[in-house]
């Protein structure tokens, strides 16, 4: 005691965590290790610059950040996008030398540059555009031809490339390589005519080109959906939430004339880090679509048709309150929500469970794990990208959460996390990993085992963090779970992220949106309303008939249903078989909050005015509440969002460990190749299927087969092949060698235009195959 | 007509032939002939009888320069490397694309064994384990040559495991180039040997012996430089050291052209010799063509400023060049006589440096084809008043102030030296360019139609 008294009375000097620097005189503190770039923008300069992006690795090619520094022998001049600062370090950024230099390279960068500016996508928000003002010499003395090329070329089916607009900044070719992974851009040539080209017969097919677009510092590469759309002076914006997956990415929504017009990523430490894919960067088109269900439909005379919200609504409430008559609240039950926003679905939670009092609610159509993963402790995207090591148990990520990827995919190449992965086939991810196990389905708690005597040294190295998702449609959720509670029980203060997919799963759930005591899951409902057990179905947001892994059940279950009522923003092929059809608002159409997988409550903002007379789920929920007597006990979006914040904050991670059943995969009798189904990024989905840009991009349903199984059956890449289930249901689909795929396994992907779901019994615990030629 | 004061032979200062002892030799190149005149004893005494810090302390001793073109002391760069990190490597630059050095083509081609025992020694001063030779994509003979000899050396145990029977061991990989005279620049080599574009790295940070190839520290050295080893090491670093000047120590290989009646490769006495001994001296160069006077001169490369009839007696000494404004770079010595059209000499070089580009960075890229722009418009005749402005004010923006030593707004110095000739040129013969901008043709008395060797 009197030890510590004694030091205390001599203050210890505080570790200065500073480097004290001076720019343009002015003194500054910088952070050690910061670019000096960085720490002039901290200290209120602006430093002009093209090819610096600060997520990623400085190249200094475009040299317009050139600075001086006071060097031993006076000042030098140095790239301040590779200069790092150092103690005492004079920045001068407004000498004549440096102003000179700079308006020298801007000059430089115009020469070739065509002043298209009026017809340019980019004019307006093009950074070569406001510095050629702010840091430019005013008029160019170049008056030679400049560079000519074809004007834009596609070098996607998203993207198009203007290589005369080009300042060879190396932004995107870098992105590609670094960020991406998808190095298929880049510089070709050399001096003068060096310009930014894909490989011959390889476009740039990346999930992430999109970013591209919105990183290029001039109008060179342009995205499909967006060319001719509209002047960024006519644009609106505001920050949201990209509700595609289930990773939250922070996005500036745009519109103009209240239309949407374009996401662009907006820059999260936390989440995104900027980047978006394509699939949630062009996903605008669809809430633009003209197929939006844009009024209340309800069938007359055998088939639906317009009417008004009462008669809608009048119509719904008898169709539950029929039903309640019949047998009692059990009668009705509610399939999905991961469309909603948290608001929308406590609203429906308290009607279903409360106001109606079924508890035969699940937001979860078959495709993910049961709610206790939810109640593990939980990772964040940042701890599990900086844990000692990452055990990745769940799909490919780079097909269902894009985002998610990239973060890890950096952490792993940057060699910051050891990546394990278990999974059936090879994923985006497999080349990064430290050690990547092939587990044929059922097979994941034996791979867990093993893994722990293997890797007993790494694991209990530090922190470990799990990624757990359904990797396989077509087997039972609970091989994933016994593999959980395997490494569970091995690993000491595991925590997990969640890889579920759809939207706003999370939220969904975490607002209630789940089986309550005695109630069932989706597949339990739809085998009671096949078995005529369900008066009243609600679709909230659902397509079981293309979504649900078990075709012929979600088929059945919807026939026999007494009747359906469909909330949703399309009319698909499930909400065409309902009685009554109730148009929601779309994405950028509510105001709101979204979970995401790390259990972080994010913004949804309105930016446009919701399509026709659709309304947000909540306020639907609230009127049929109204309608059925019952008290909702919300009258406004910030009581639905206050009582979510209470649900979210009553929630505690579960100290208990998970259950481990100790299931058995079965032997395979005859049907010897085992089916994998995982989703591919491009699918059939709604979403995908109303914006016309992307839904050209599913490569439809196609089986890919070990090279020496698709030998041995005579196949060669695109044959056709029938696969037969042990039902006896066949489909017929091309296949593709693959060495992704291990032997004695078959890997199709779900919801494509030929639906593998036709072959998928939800009640196998795995489904095998037999596949023979067409 | 000058008369020159070395017609008579005998009157230049002499040396012993250290690197080019086996140019007349006819099967020199070949490994028996190598062992057969004295080849593979400096390895072995190397690595049998010396230890690494000893070997390492001749090339001190000898203060020999490196003969790529900066010049740095070769003992005083293998000192730059982190004591504690391994691997490292040695990687030896013999992309030789400077327009006018064809030295180390002729060390290759001639004796390429020199140059293998050379890189063994080397690794073993600093405990590298592995070299990377690469050789410009042009040179097929060269290639050939070095192919072949290194295949003897691995046959005959003096490269690969166990050098010599001993426990060091270092492997040679022979890599060729693709033809881009970049690749010359250490850091655009070191990429293109990690199969990238080859585009030089920033340096700062980027400095080979520290993050090199692969990022592991890395020293780069030229063909010449490691072609001295075996001589250093028999003859002691003193003995190196004894010869030329005390500023430039050793003997050196000059690759002079030009309007020259024999032009070709010397070793000469470093630092003592001058210009005009070897552009006189009947043992070397024999004087300018039909006894014409020199107009102008590049002392040491493409990329140097020029020198002019002032500077003929100026020694071949690196402090004495760079003092004068210039550099010794890689030994290419360019002489045009005084029917040169310096218009278009300086375009030609100019145009050779806008090809090479490699397109990283802004100023050389555009920079560099905007100047050769300007100047193929003077010279097709359609020049402006303010074009020689414009080309001064151009080449500033490339390389601030017109400075020697260049400073650069670019990432290597490729642009500065485009900027080099015009610099030059236009300040020297700024009349000749005037000329052209009024009548669209060059002065009286200089070769309309360029320059051939016989006229």
């Amino acid at each position: 005691m009197s030890d510590t008294d004694t030091e205390a009375t001599v203050p210890a000097p505080v570790p200065k965590t500073t480097v004290s620097i001076t720019v343009d005189g002015k003194p500054h503190e910088a952070n050690p290790g910061q670019l000096v770039i960085d720490a002039c923008e901290d200290a209120g300069v602006f430093v002009p610059r093209f090819c610096h992006h600060p997520r990623m690795a400085p190249v200094g090619m475009c040299r317009q950040c050139l600075v001086e520094v006071q060097g031993p022998r006076g000042p030098m001049m140095v790239v301040s996008c590779m200069t790092v600062v150092s103690a005492d370090q004079a920045v001068l950024t407004d000498t004549p030398t440096v102003k000179k230099a700079q308006e020298g390279v801007l000059e430089f960068l115009l020469a070739n540059h065509p002043l298209d500016c009026p017809v340019c996508d980019k004019g307006g928000e093009c950074p070569l555009q406001d510095q050629a003002f702010s840091h430019g010499p005013g008029e160019s003395r170049y008056v030679e031809a400049k560079r000519n090329y074809e004007k834009p070329i596609p070098i996607s089916d998203l993207v198009f490339l203007d290589r005369e607009r080009c300042i060879l900044c190396d932004r995107c070719t870098r992105f590609a390589k670094e960020v991406a992974g998808d190095p298929l851009i880049h510089f070709t040539s050399r001096g003068n005519d060096t310009q930014v080209q894909t490989f011959p017969g390889d476009p740039f097919s990346s999930y992430f080109s999109g970013n591209t677009v919105q990183i290029c510092p001039v109008g060179a590469l342009t995205a499909k959906p967006y060319r001719f759309k509209a002047r960024p002076w006519d644009l609106d914006q505001t920050r949201s939430t990209c509700t595609t997956c289930a990773v939250g990415c922070q996005t500036v929504v745009q519109s103009s004339r209240d239309e949407l017009l374009r996401y662009q990523g907006h820059d999260d430490d936390d989440v995104n880090w900027g980047w978006l894919c394509d699939k949630g960067r062009f996903g605008f088109e669809s809430p633009n679509s003209d197929q939006r269900l844009t009024d209340p439909l309800v069938v007359a005379h055998g088939s639906l048709s317009t009417t008004t919200w009462n008669a809608a609504l009048d119509a719904a409430t008898k169709l539950i309150k029929k039903a309640i008559a019949d047998g009692g609240p059990t009668k009705l039950a509610v399939i999905g929500g991961a469309r909603l926003a948290n608001e929308d679905a406590t609203a429906w939670a308290r009607l279903a469970k409360r106001v109606i009092g079924t508890p035969h609610v699940d937001a979860q159509l078959g495709d993910g794990l049961p709610v206790e993963l939810l109640g593990l402790p939980r990772a964040s995207i940042t701890e599990a990208c900086s844990a000692s090591t990452l055990v990745l148990l769940g799909p490919d990520l780079k097909e269902e959460l894009p985002v998610l990827y990239l973060r890890i995919r950096d952490a792993a190449e940057k060699r910051t996390i050891r990546l394990i992965e278990i999974s059936p086939t090879q994923t985006g991810l497999s080349k990064y990993a430290y050690t990547s196990i092939r587990s044929a389905p059922g097979e994941q708690a034996g791979a867990v085992r093993q893994l722990l005597i293997d890797e007993a040294e790494q694991l209990a190295k530090g922190q470990v963090v799990v990624v757990a998702g359904r990797s396989n449609l077509a087997e039972s959720p609970t091989f994933t779970m016994d593999a959980l509670a395997t490494l569970q029980a091995g690993v000491t203060g595991l925590k997990v992220l969640p890889a579920l997919r759809r939207g706003n799963i999370v939220g969904a759930i975490q607002a209630g949106l789940t089986p309550g005591d005695g109630g069932r899951d989706t597949a339990g409902i739809l085998r009671d309303a096949a078995a005529g057990h369900i008066g009243c179905l609600v679709l909230l947001g659902a397509d079981p008939l293309s979504d649900f892994p078990d075709y012929e059940l979600a088929r059945q279950g919807l026939a026999g249903a007494g009747s359906i009522i469909a909330i949703d923003t399309f009319l698909t092929s499930s909400s065409a078989m309902a009685t009554v059809v109730l148009p929601a608002a779309g994405y950028g159409e509510r105001a709101g909050s979204t979970t995401n997988i790390e259990g972080r409550v994010l913004p949804l903002t309105q930016k446009v005015n919701p399509k026709g007379v659709s309304r947000p789920d909540w306020m639907i929920a609230r009127d049929l509440s109204d309608r059925l007597g019952g008290d909702l006990g919300i009258e406004s979006l910030d009581d639905a969002h206050d009582l979510y914040m209470a649900l979210v904050a009553a929630l505690a991670p579960s100290s208990m460990p998970l259950s481990n059943s100790s299931s058995l995969p079965p032997t395979r009798g005859g049907y010897d190749l085992r089916l994998v189904v995982g989703h591919n990024l491009y699918d059939e989905g709604v979403a995908l299927r109303t914006s016309p840009s992307l839904s050209e991009l599913s490569r439809g349903a196609h089986a890919r087969l070990h090279p020496i199984d698709a030998g041995r059956l005579g196949a060669i890449n695109g044959t056709r092949v029938r696969i037969t289930a042990r039902s006896g249901r066949t489909l017929t689909i091309p296949v593709f060698a693959d060495d992704a795929v291990p032997q004695g396994l078959v890997a199709v992907a779900a919801n494509q235009r030929d639906q593998i779901s036709d072959l998928i019994d939800i009640h196998a615990v795995t489904n095998d195959v037999k596949v023979d030629l067409a | 007509m000058s008369m020159s004061q070395y017609l008579v032979p005998g009157l230049v200062p002499t040396g012993p032939k250290i690197v080019t002892s086996r140019f007349e030799q006819a099967d020199g190149y070949t490994y028996d002939g190598y062992v057969r005149s004295g080849g593979y004893v400096a390895l072995r005494k190397a690595v049998s009888s010396m230890t690494p810090e000893q070997v390492h302390g001749e090339v001190k001793t000898s203060a020999m320069q490196g003969r790529g073109g900066a010049g740095f002391p070769a003992g005083t760069k293998w000192g730059f490397l982190p004591p504690t990190v391994f691997p490292r490597y040695l990687v030896i630059n013999g992309d030789e694309s400077e327009p006018g050095t064809y030295k180390d083509r002729m060390l290759m081609e001639l004796d390429p064994h020199q140059l293998i025992e050379g890189i063994v020694i080397a690794c073993f001063a600093f405990n590298a384990n592995h070299a990377f030779l690469y050789v410009r994509g042009e040179m097929a003979f060269a290639q050939e040559r070095l192919a072949q000899a290194v295949n003897d050396a691995y046959a005959n145990g003096l490269v690969g495991k166990h050098v010599c029977g001993t426990d060091f061991s270092c492997d040679i990989t022979l890599t060729w180039g693709a033809g881009a005279y970049i690749v010359g620049e250490e850091t655009a080599l070191i990429e293109s040997l990690e199969g990238n574009r080859g585009m030089p790295r920033l340096k700062p940070p980027f400095f080979p012996a520290s993050k090199g190839l692969y990022m592991q520290p890395t020293i780069v050295n030229n063909v010449e430089t490691l072609s001295n080893l075996p001589w250093i090491i028999n003859q002691g670093g003193q003995a190196f050291h004894d010869e030329g000047a005390p500023t430039s120590t050793g003997m050196r290989m000059f690759a002079v052209s030009g309007h020259l009646n024999t032009p070709g490769v010397f070793e000469v006495p470093n630092g003592t010799t001058t210009f005009r001994m070897l552009i006189e001296a009947p043992e070397y160069c024999g004087g300018v063509r039909h006894g014409r006077k020199v107009k102008a001169f590049i002392p040491g490369g493409a990329s140097a400023m020029w020198f002019y009839e002032e500077h003929l007696d100026l020694p071949l000494d690196k402090p004495t060049v760079d003092k004068a404004g210039s550099m010794l770079g890689s030994g290419a010595i360019v002489v045009m006589d005084e029917t040169t059209d310096m218009v278009k000499a300086c375009w030609r070089i100019v145009r050779f440096f806008a090809r090479e580009s490699c397109g990283k960075c802004t100023p050389c890229r555009e920079g560099t084809t905007w100047l050769e722009r300007i100047l193929k418009r003077i010279i097709d005749g359609h020049g402006r008043q303010d074009d020689l402005d414009l080309l001064l004010d151009v080449s500033d923006n490339i390389s601030p102030g017109l400075a020697w030593p260049p400073r650069q707004t670019t990432i290597c110095p490729l642009g500065p030296s485009a900027v080099s000739p015009i610099a030059s040129a236009v300040m020297r013969f700024r009349p000749e360019f005037e000329h052209y901008i009024q009548h669209g043709r060059p002065i009286d008395g200089v070769e309309w139609h360029g320059a051939s060797l016989h006229v």
